[in-house]
């Protein structure tokens, strides 16, 4: 077994805690999501919801703790898309050639970067839960300890194969591409559709059916879906909608973000063979 | 081919998108010398340094670097090598002592043997009281030594160095002419490529002189300069015109002008043989000699000569 892919690793983790300014944003910036939007659009959702009778038997979920998985997400689909964005620096500055030139395996270079970019997610979802907290979330209603561990493995382990997933995407897409403002660009052109078209900030039963079908096929949706699962339980009730699943479900939503990302793995490593930089 | 060649290069080409940036070059490096690739920017010399470094895939020829193929056994090769890059490939934001032990894991050197090495090359670059320094605020010498020690870390049989003292100011890069001599003298290899002229009359055992993707001379710096054979003698004596008369008879030399500075004398082989008996001929028929001075053909005069043009009018 070969570890270099540690050594790249613990280069990003430097880079990371060292860019101050970057760090402290992309630890405020979910926060900050959460203490406006969130504390804002709650208030005016569950004006809306009340309206709408919860069924009997069924765990009603206010607005702010609805949305606290979506920003989960959110937080997660962000960092990732932009977790690649470190090789096309190294790229353009010349220091891939170093690692290229390396007997080091190139696969190790995104197998490096993909687990410092899932470390980055971990790291900010722990700051939304904690700061969640703060502002009124109510995570795990009513888990006994044991339960609250497991759910907390359970967010962890959807995240970190999203982020798998998303972060070698981008790790492709910063191969292939020359500047940072082309990777800036296609992410914007990406995050608005996998974000809107989810189930991230409301419910998608509403959704127009066109939407509703693509929504089922948009990993942050499954992302979505298993956070709540963890977090709210296999039934609640929230925005005027009622949530229902089973850990079959579940299962199936994990194994779709598991064949995503591998996928993504494979586009990723042809990419990182082929790749040629001088 | 002998064994003590460390790079053998036969018949080696490369295109991109149908622009022949290499044709066709054969050369070997030996082991223990310093060879160097001269030619003006575009001659070929970093797409040759690319495909020897395994960064660029092999299209035509055969490559082997320190007894593999390039094609075949890159791993291999990788191993074998170090590299000082043209620019300063160096994370801005790393410090010194991050740059090396990075550099020190990719190639996963054990932790000891690491941490020993690393001190070992600081303090041979003089680099030890900069080594939590970051790297974004050493001077441009220090980074260049920065890059010398990194690629020295893994003990490479070959060391790679291109255009190793290009934006250096004159006395950095004496300095660094320093080092590269002592690392070669320690045993390592060394294939460079320069566009300066002086730094590979200085430094080089074997140069080969590269202009449009091809080979177009190679030879030591003293061969070169000798095939214009165009070495001038300048002798200042009591008295020129009997001087002109004693030379008479040395086969070398070819013409002798007369100024009011002195003689200059024209000789077509090597001056620097001819020259004893230059002064023992003059001296012999009692002539005092006020001075003597061989001005041998620079590089700057071999390249006009077998290129066509000025290498500066060209370079960067």
């Amino acid at each position: 077994m070969a570890w270099e892919f540690l050594t790249v690793y613990w280069r990003e983790m430097i880079r990371f805690t060292r860019f101050r300014t970057q760090l402290l944003s992309s630890l405020l910036q979910p926060a900050l999501w959460m203490a406006f939007f969130g504390v804002a659009m709650s208030s005016n959702f569950n004006r809306f919801a009340s309206a709408v009778p919860v069924p009997a038997g069924v765990v009603p979920v206010d607005y702010l703790t609805f949305m606290a998985a979506g920003v989960i997400a959110m937080t997660t689909l962000f960092t990732s898309l932009f977790g690649g964005i470190s090789l096309l620096f190294d790229k353009n500055w010349g220091l891939m050639r170093e690692m290229l030139a390396s007997p080091m395996p190139r696969t190790h270079i995104m197998f490096g970067v993909s687990l410092s970019g899932m470390t980055k997610s971990f790291i900010q979802v722990a700051i939304i839960m904690a700061f969640g907290l703060l502002l009124g979330v109510r995570f795990f209603p009513g888990f006994s300890p044991a339960r609250i561990v497991v759910s907390i493995l359970g967010i962890f382990a959807f995240v970190g194969v999203f982020s798998l997933g998303f972060l070698l995407f981008s790790s492709t897409i910063s191969m292939r591409l020359e500047s940072p403002e082309g990777l800036q660009g296609i992410i914007t052109l990406l995050t608005l559709p996998l974000f809107f078209v989810s189930n991230a900030l409301y419910p998608i039963q509403a959704f127009p059916p066109v939407l509703q079908t693509l929504s089922l096929y948009n990993p942050l949706t499954h992302l979505v879906s298993g956070v709540r699962y963890f977090a709210l339980g296999s039934e609640f009730f929230a925005v005027g909608a009622s949530y229902s699943s089973t850990p079959g479900d579940i299962l199936l939503s994990f194994a779709y973000l598991v064949v995503f990302a591998a996928v993504m793995y494979v586009l990723a490593r042809r990419t990182f063979q082929k790749a040629v930089v001088t | 081919m002998g064994g003590d060649d460390i790079i053998e290069v036969r018949d080696l080409e490369h295109a991109f998108n149908g622009f022949w940036a290499v044709r066709g070059i054969s050369f070997t490096v030996r082991k223990g010398e310093i060879f160097s690739f001269l030619g003006p920017n575009g001659a070929g010399k970093s797409t040759t340094i690319n495909i020897l470094t395994t960064l660029l895939p092999l299209q035509k020829g055969t490559v082997r670097v320190a007894g593999h193929d390039v094609a075949r056994e890159p791993g291999r090769v990788r191993e074998a090598i170090g590299i000082v890059f043209q620019d300063d490939v160096l994370d801005r934001d790393l410090t010194v002592w991050e740059t090396m032990e990075f550099h020190g894991r990719l190639y996963s050197i054990p932790r000891d043997e690491r941490k020993k090495r690393i001190d070992e090359m600081l303090t041979v670059v003089e680099l030890e009281a900069k080594r939590n320094e970051r790297t974004k605020n050493l001077s441009g010498g220090m980074k260049r030594r920065l890059q010398i020690a990194r690629g020295l870390l893994t003990r490479p049989e070959v060391l790679f160095l291109d255009e190793p003292t290009q934006g250096l100011d004159p006395q950095t890069r004496m300095r660094m002419w320093d080092y590269i001599r002592g690392v070669n003298a320690a045993g390592t290899t060394i294939f460079m490529t320069t566009h300066y002229m002086e730094e590979a009359d200085m430094l080089s055992d074997r140069i080969s002189i590269i202009d449009h993707g091809r080979i177009i001379i190679s030879g030591t710096p003293e061969e070169l300069k000798n095939t214009l054979g165009e070495d001038v003698v300048y002798l200042e004596t009591g008295d020129d015109a009997k001087a002109r008369e004693a030379l008479q008879g040395i086969g070398e030399i070819r013409s002798v002008t007369e100024s009011p500075r002195g003689l200059s004398i024209t000789i077509s082989a090597d001056g620097s043989h001819c020259l004893p008996r230059i002064v023992e001929r003059v001296r012999d028929a009692g002539i005092d000699i006020a001075s003597v001075n061989l001005k041998k053909p620079t590089m700057d005069d071999v390249f006009v000569h077998y290129t066509g043009r000025e290498l500066r009018d060209t370079g960067a």
